[in-house]
């Protein structure tokens, strides 16, 4: 039984549905900025997006070669580990299938590596099967830089500082490897309807 | 693997009216495992019903403190602060969850120098950077740079005022009292070098404040040539509550 807060009676928004938000979690309209250190600003023209380390080639795309694959545009619920959550925002982007479908590999793992020398390490099966993307604009516009413009790893269904601002770089590993926030104290994984927030959750 | 951060009982020994928007609630945790200065707890409230809410704040005593203090702003639309800053009184208990943040943290033994940039309530995880700076007898070169509203905006004011081995710098951007002779506009590239120390010196930056004045910050301490490796930001947006 939790500890009642004498004279507390919250607020409930009656406009969500609690189903869709995970615990501890509130939900926000505005849309919150966090980040370990300055915003990097990178022009498109030269920017680009390698995917390399335990693959059989490195590949490359320009900001043109990233625009000339399929793009996706979809709707989802973003969860930041400070608590709050976004619902039903839209962006467009490339899924990491058709990335990773350009390399072949043996790896478990990658390292998304960003302008600002952020890291942070996902599970290949947490980023593939429709579950991530690079994405590019947010609600129909270029997605700002302190948001993660020009571009960002996206993979909505882990806490967002999995979901890399400004990347340029995935290393895949045959082992994981903890990024940035996962060395000092978040959680490996980082499931928010399992509440993985820090280390040991 | 670490174990489980533990959400604790904590008690309200005092509550300190800092601002007319803000308090400090000094809450005695039993078993605390001590922390860092510039983390952060969480804190989860319970309605009667069981519906909970949680929130995270900056811790503002120094790791010596043998309470934890939490230095809490209104927001006037928000959902806890409004309680944390009204209804709290001592005696109350809550549940508390830290410390957590290993990034935006400094140790005496780091040294210095630090440059502390904060904007509004940004000052509260500072602040636990200076007391700690204060309490270690630190030699530490430390400064502060402090934009506020007005002069009872700002948090801590007496103490800020007799911080020793710390050089303090408030800009007051919406009004100064009468005599005021510091600054009163926003946070610019000129006052940060005016503040110091120059980029060269090697100064670990510590900027804390709403998202704006963090992004504008960090973009003029980049551009004095501070290294980004160097600038660490803690932001926090218009929601929160």
């Amino acid at each position: 039984m939790p500890l009642i807060s004498r004279g507390f009676g919250g607020r409930r928004r009656r406009d969500v549905d609690p189903a869709r938000v995970p615990p501890g979690q509130y939900v926000v309209d505005d849309f919150p900025v966090l980040s370990a250190g300055p915003t990097p600003r990178a022009s498109i023209a030269d920017w680009s997006l390698t995917i390399e380390g335990a693959v059989d080639a490195p590949r490359t795309w320009s900001w043109d070669d990233l625009q000339a694959l399929p793009q996706e545009t979809f709707t989802t619920d973003i969860h930041c580990v400070t608590k709050w959550s976004k619902l039903d925002t839209t962006w467009t982007g490339v899924s990491l299938d058709v990335l990773l479908g350009e390399v072949s590999t043996e790896a478990a793992y990658l390292t998304a590596w960003c302008d600002g020398d952020y890291t942070t390490n996902l599970a290949l099966e947490d980023v593939t099967d429709g579950r991530a993307w690079i994405a590019h604009t947010f609600e129909g516009a270029p997605l700002d830089p302190e948001h993660g413009g020009p571009a960002r790893l996206l993979v909505p269904h882990l806490y967002l500082w999995k979901s890399a601002k400004w990347v340029r770089r995935l290393t895949l590993t045959e082992d994981d490897e903890p990024g940035f926030w996962e060395s000092v104290g978040y959680h490996n994984h980082g499931d928010p309807w399992r509440e993985e927030r820090y280390w040991g959750d | 693997m670490a174990p489980r951060i533990a959400w604790r009982v904590a008690t309200v020994r005092a509550v300190v009216e800092e601002t007319a928007h803000a308090r400090s609630l000094v809450f005695e945790v039993p078993y605390w495992p001590g922390h860092r200065a510039g983390q952060h707890v969480d804190v989860r409230l319970t309605a009667e019903d069981g519906y909970q809410a949680e929130r995270s704040y900056s811790i503002a005593s120094a790791p010596e403190d043998p309470d934890v203090v939490l230095t809490v702003e209104r927001i006037d639309d928000g959902e806890v602060s409004p309680y944390l800053t009204e209804e709290v009184r001592a005696g109350d208990q809550l549940e508390l969850r830290g410390p957590i943040g290993g990034h935006f943290t400094w140790r005496a033994d780091q040294g210095g120098p630090l440059l502390l940039v904060g904007g509004g309530s940004g000052l509260v995880p500072l602040m636990a950077m200076l007391r700690h700076h204060a309490a270690q007898g630190s030699d530490a070169d430390a400064r502060l740079l402090l934009s506020a509203g007005r002069a009872e905006d700002v948090l801590y004011r007496d103490e800020l005022g007799r911080l020793e081995g710390a050089a303090v710098h408030i800009t007051l951007t919406r009004g100064a009292p009468p005599g005021w002779t510091g600054w009163t506009r926003r946070v610019d590239a000129e006052m940060l070098r005016a503040v110091g120390p120059a980029p060269s010196a090697g100064a670990r930056a510590f900027v804390c404040g709403p998202t704006p004045f963090v992004e504008a910050v960090a973009d003029h301490l980049l551009a004095l040539g501070h290294p980004p490796a160097a600038i660490h930001t803690e932001r926090f947006g218009p929601t929160g509550g």
